[in-house]
């Protein structure tokens, strides 16, 4: 027994003493760790935009023996018709995310207040989204069907049940830790429903909401995959131009203007994100612990 | 119980209605096309649609497509959810403490989270070529020309891809496991340093299983994820070479663009009924875990 003790105290020491060591190795393994893993595949983007086609044949770490940068971003800037895609992207975007957000929340507060086994059954159907694929193929027949084929209205409508069930399934759940009570002294004011919503919840869905905004935006604006099926072809999105940009520019080893693309649609959620860096990485973090 | 007069009053069933439209229209209704499209012979190639029964599926499976495909999702799956999950709880320990530079450090590892997963495709494809980036530093390294072809191996090459799509999310990963971490109460480890438990055992007996909540969300969303993964794999390899890294969404992408859209549609239902038969079973496994803390 007080052997035992003994080798344990001493091992305690030793890793007190490992602890020191560790304690001084480790901002310069972390620096290390940033460098190689995201400031090299980033360094490589940025200085091969800014070479010409014969330097960017093979991207590499070595700067540019000439800058041009403002050739590079002017012929992408046309070629890749950037203000269409960006207008394009943010006009999907924007009404997708609001509506989804509205309507999901709406519908989250009857679910998380109503307690009955069909509210239950609703419940469940309407998170189920979460973890289904999208029927990505028959969504464009019946966007034919409706006439909203090809149409931001259509890729609106598909993004919208897409994640549907994300708002739900943390709204309802922000929302059951939220007091009855609230709701009730606006009630006795003799308040409508849609007041007391739009009064009493709606803003203090502030934070899960903020955070359900920023996953959302993320995956819309990124997102290549969907928006080929729907709208590929017949509006211009930042992702589905970069392909064409590179579908082409592969062909022809126009790596410069790839990665030239790849820098302008990069930098307004870039830009965004490191304005709001605080912000949005203690939204997803708080919305995704519980 | 709850569901009283009172309550049904003041939060109506018909605020249900626009949201379940949406859901209904946008996402169900299509699902449930997907069952019986598949039973048909849509395509760009006739204006008619017919019946053909089981076809399409007789067709993927004796042309050893829908095998292939499935396998290779799976594979790619596991192993994103396996190296994503690796990443994120190591560059999470290794940035726990909440020093300057490891703030600094955990925004830099977020931002390919950000990036399109497009891009980051194409910028690995660039540093992969046999005459890239990558094989020049390590060229430099061991003094010899290196030709490692990352993206053109049979075998290798969905591995490659898989590191990829883990580079690309790991910076997800890494803030949930920072946000479990710090849910751990400083007096239980203080407890474990007391009794003399060295640092891994620490982690493995404490830290670890304590991470459970957290390690539920990531592996879930990993497999997810990369089941209904497209952008990095056509961005590296278009599903090449020699097809041997074309997912399920790669495929239904490819005979989509060809005009065989009820191919397509099978595809995509196979992939529907794969993910409820796995996605389900892993959650609730994972979950249990949970619970036995």
């Amino acid at each position: 027994m007080s052997s035992t003790r003994y080798v344990n105290s001493r091992r305690g020491r030793h890793v007190d003493s490992r602890h020191g060591v560790w304690r001084r190795v480790q901002p310069f393994v972390a620096i290390l760790a940033v460098v190689l893993l995201i400031g090299m595949p980033l360094w490589i983007v940025v200085v091969t935009a800014g070479k010409t086609q014969g330097e960017a044949l093979n991207p590499d770490l070595s700067l540019p023996t000439t800058w041009q940068y403002a050739e590079n971003f002017a012929a992408v800037w046309e070629q890749g018709r950037v203000p269409a895609a960006f207008f394009g992207s943010l006009l999907v975007m924007v009404p997708a995310v609001v509506g989804v957000l509205a309507l999901g929340s709406l519908a989250s507060w009857v679910l998380a207040r109503r307690g009955s086994r069909l509210m239950a059954v609703l419940y469940a159907l309407a998170i189920s989204g979460i973890v289904l694929p999208p029927a990505v193929v028959t969504v464009v027949l019946l966007l034919r069907q409706l006439g909203l084929a090809g149409t931001a209205i259509g890729m609106i409508g598909v993004y919208m049940g897409m994640y549907m069930s994300t708002v739900i399934f943390f709204v309802t759940g922000f929302i059951r830790t939220i007091p009855v009570e609230l709701e009730e002294a606006a009630r006795v004011d003799g308040a409508g429903p849609l007041r007391v919503f739009g009064r009493i919840i709606l803003p203090l869905l502030a934070p899960v909401l903020s955070t359900a905004t920023i996953l959302i935006c993320l995956y819309v604006w990124n997102d290549v995959f969907y928006a080929f099926f729907v709208v590929g072809g017949r509006l211009d999105t930042l992702p589905l131009n970069l392909f064409q940009v590179a579908s082409a520019g592969l062909y022809l080893d126009n790596w410069h203007l790839i990665f030239a693309y790849v820098v302008l649609m990069s930098l307004p959620l870039l830009v965004v994100f490191i304005v709001a860096q605080r912000k949005i990485i203690s939204g997803i973090t708080s919305g995704a612990v519980k | 119980m709850r569901d009283n007069v009172r309550h049904r009053a003041a939060h109506p069933a018909r605020y249900l209605v626009p949201a379940f439209v949406v859901l209904g229209v946008f996402f169900f209704l299509p699902t449930v096309f997907n069952f019986v499209y598949s039973l048909t012979d849509w395509s760009s190639f006739k204006s008619e649609i017919a019946f053909v029964g089981l076809q399409n599926f007789q067709d993927l499976i004796a042309s050893g497509t829908l095998l292939s495909s499935l396998r290779i999702t799976l594979v790619y799956a596991v192993l994103v959810a396996l190296f994503q999950n690796l990443f994120g709880l190591l560059l999470a320990l290794l940035l726990e403490r909440d020093t300057r530079i490891n703030r600094f450090a955990r925004v830099m590892f977020f931002i390919p989270v950000v990036m399109s997963a497009l891009a980051a495709g194409y910028v690995f494809q660039a540093i992969l070529k046999p005459d890239g980036a990558a094989n020049a530093v390590l060229g430099a390294l061991v003094g010899h020309p290196v030709t490692i072809p990352w993206l053109g191996d049979t075998t290798w090459t969905l591995v490659v891809v898989a590191l990829v799509h883990s580079w690309k999310w790991m910076g997800l990963s890494m803030l949930i496991y920072l946000a479990g971490l710090k849910t751990i109460s400083e007096d239980v480890l203080e407890a474990a340093r007391l009794d003399g438990a060295s640092a891994w055992t620490t982690f493995r007996d404490i830290r670890f299983p304590l991470l459970a909540p957290a390690l539920t969300f990531n592996v879930a969303t990993a497999l997810l994820g990369s089941m209904n993964g497209f952008d990095i794999v056509q961005a590296t390899t278009g599903g090449g070479p020699a097809r041997t890294t074309e997912l399920l969404n790669i495929f239904i992408f490819r005979t989509f663009g060809q005009g065989l859209f009820a191919q397509a549609t099978t595809m995509s239902l196979v992939l529907f009924v794969v993910v409820v038969a796995l996605a389900f079973p892993v959650i609730r496994t994972l979950r249990k875990r949970e619970e036995v803390l």
